[in-house]
C-alpha cells in the first residue's frame, strides 16, 4: 500500500495548494479594485485605505495558507506513511 | 560526477531533554535571543527619561504609541489601557522573531542537528501564542460580565449555539495556522530557491517575506485585540 499512499499524498498536496489559491485570489483582486476606486474618489484617505486594504489582504491570504499547511503536512509529516 | 552542493531538509530539530520533556532546542535558543533584544531595547530606552524625548527614548515612545493605537482601535477608548501590555508583547515578539529569522545569517552557527531559524516557524510557538489569546479573551469576558459571559453562545438566536462553540475552537486554530503557515512557507520557498539558484533570485522572495512577516505580526495582534474587545462589549 505504500506507493499508493505516497502517490495519493503527492497528488493531494498539489491539489490542496492549487485549489486553495483560487478563491482568495479572486477575493484579493476584488478588494484591491475597490480600494483603488475609493482612493481615486478621495485621495486624502490614502492612509486609512491602505491600512485597511493590507489588513484585509492578510486575512484572505490566510485561507491559502491553510491549504499550504495541509500540503506541507501531507508531504513532510504524513501520518499514514513516512511521506 | 554530481556532488551535492546544497540540500533542503524539513522536520529535523535539535531535541533537548529537560526534566523528562522533549523540547525543540533551536526554537528556545532564538526565543531567548528575541526576549533579550526586546528587553534590552526597553530597558536602555527608558533610563534617564526626559520630557522631550530624543534618540532611543523617542523610538521606544513611538513603538508604544503604535501598539496602544492598535489596542485602542480594537478594544475601545475606555477599556483598552490594561490590555496594551499583552497586545504589545504579542506584536513585538512576533515582529522581532520574524525579522530575526529572516535577516540574521543563522547558517554561520552549526548545531548538532537542525538549524536556527525564526521561532515562529514551529507550530508549537504559534499555538502557544494563540492559546494565550484564547485564555485572555475568556478572562476579559468573564471579568467584565461574570457568568453572563456565557450568554454569548446563544446570541443572536439559540440556533447559533453549535456555530458559536465551533468559533471558540477555530479562532485559535486560524490565528496559529496563519502565522505558522506564512513564516514556514516563506522559509521553505527561500531555501528551495537557494538550493536551485543561490545568486540574486531568492532576494525578491526574501523582501516579500520580510514585508509579509511584519504584516502577520500586525494581523495577529490586531485580531487578538479584536477578540478581546468583542468579548468585553
Amino acid at each position: 500500500m505504500n506507493p499508493i499512499i505516497s502517490g495519493a499524498s503527492v497528488v493531494a498536496a498539489g491539489l490542496a495548494i492549487g485549489l486553495a489559491a483560487i478563491g482568495p485570489g479572486i477575493g484579493q483582486g476584488t478588494a484591491a479594485a475597490q480600494a483603488v476606486e475609493g482612493l481615486a474618489r478621495q485621495p486624502e484617505a490614502e492612509g486609512k485605505i491602505r491600512g485597511t486594504l493590507l489588513l484585509s489582504l492578510a486575512f484572505m491570504e490566510s485561507l491559502t495558507i491553510y491549504g499550504l499547511v495541509v500540503a506541507l503536512c501531507l508531504l513532510f509529516a504524513n501520518p499514514f506513511t513516512g511521506g | 560526477m554530481f556532488f551535492s552542493l546544497a540540500a533542503v531538509e524539513v522536520g529535523t530539530h535539535l531535541y533537548w531533554n529537560i526534566a523528562g520533556l522533549t523540547v525543540h532546542g533551536q526554537v528556545l535558543l532564538v526565543t531567548w535571543l528575541v526576549i533579550a533584544i526586546i528587553l534590552s531595547i526597553a530597558v536602555l530606552g527608558t533610563r534617564n527619561l526626559e520630557t522631550v524625548p530624543k534618540g532611543l527614548q523617542n523610538f521606544v515612545e513611538s513603538v508604544f504609541e503604535y501598539v496602544s493605537g492598535i489596542a485602542k482601535d480594537q478594544i475601545g477608548e475606555y477599556e483598552y489601557r490594561p490590555w496594551v501590555p499583552f497586545v504589545g508583547t504579542l506584536f513585538l515578539f512576533i515582529f522581532v522573531a520574524n525579522w530575526l529569522g529572516a535577516l540574521v545569517p543563522w547558517k554561520l552557527i552549526t548545531l548538532p542537528e537542525g538549524e536556527l531559524a525564526a521561532p515562529t516557524n514551529d507550530i508549537n510557538t504559534t499555538v502557544a501564542l494563540s492559546l494565550l489569546t484564547s485564555i485572555s479573551y475568556f478572562y476579559a469576558g468573564l471579568k467584565a460580565k461574570g457568568l453572563g459571559f456565557f450568554g454569548r453562545y446563544i446570541s443572536p438566536t439559540p440556533i447559533f449555539l453549535p456555530i458559536n462553540i465551533l468559533e471558540d475552537f477555530t479562532k485559535p486554530l486560524s490565528l496559529s495556522f496563519r502565522l505558522f503557515g506564512n513564516i514556514l512557507a516563506d522559509e521553505i520557498v527561500v531555501s528551495v530557491l537557494c538550493l536551485l539558484v543561490p545568486l540574486f533570485i531568492p532576494l525578491p522572495v526574501m523582501v516579500l517575506g520580510i514585508f509579509a512577516s511584519s504584516v502577520q505580526a500586525l494581523v495577529f495582534s490586531t485580531l487578538s485585540a479584536a477578540y478581546i474587545g468583542e468579548s468585553i462589549e
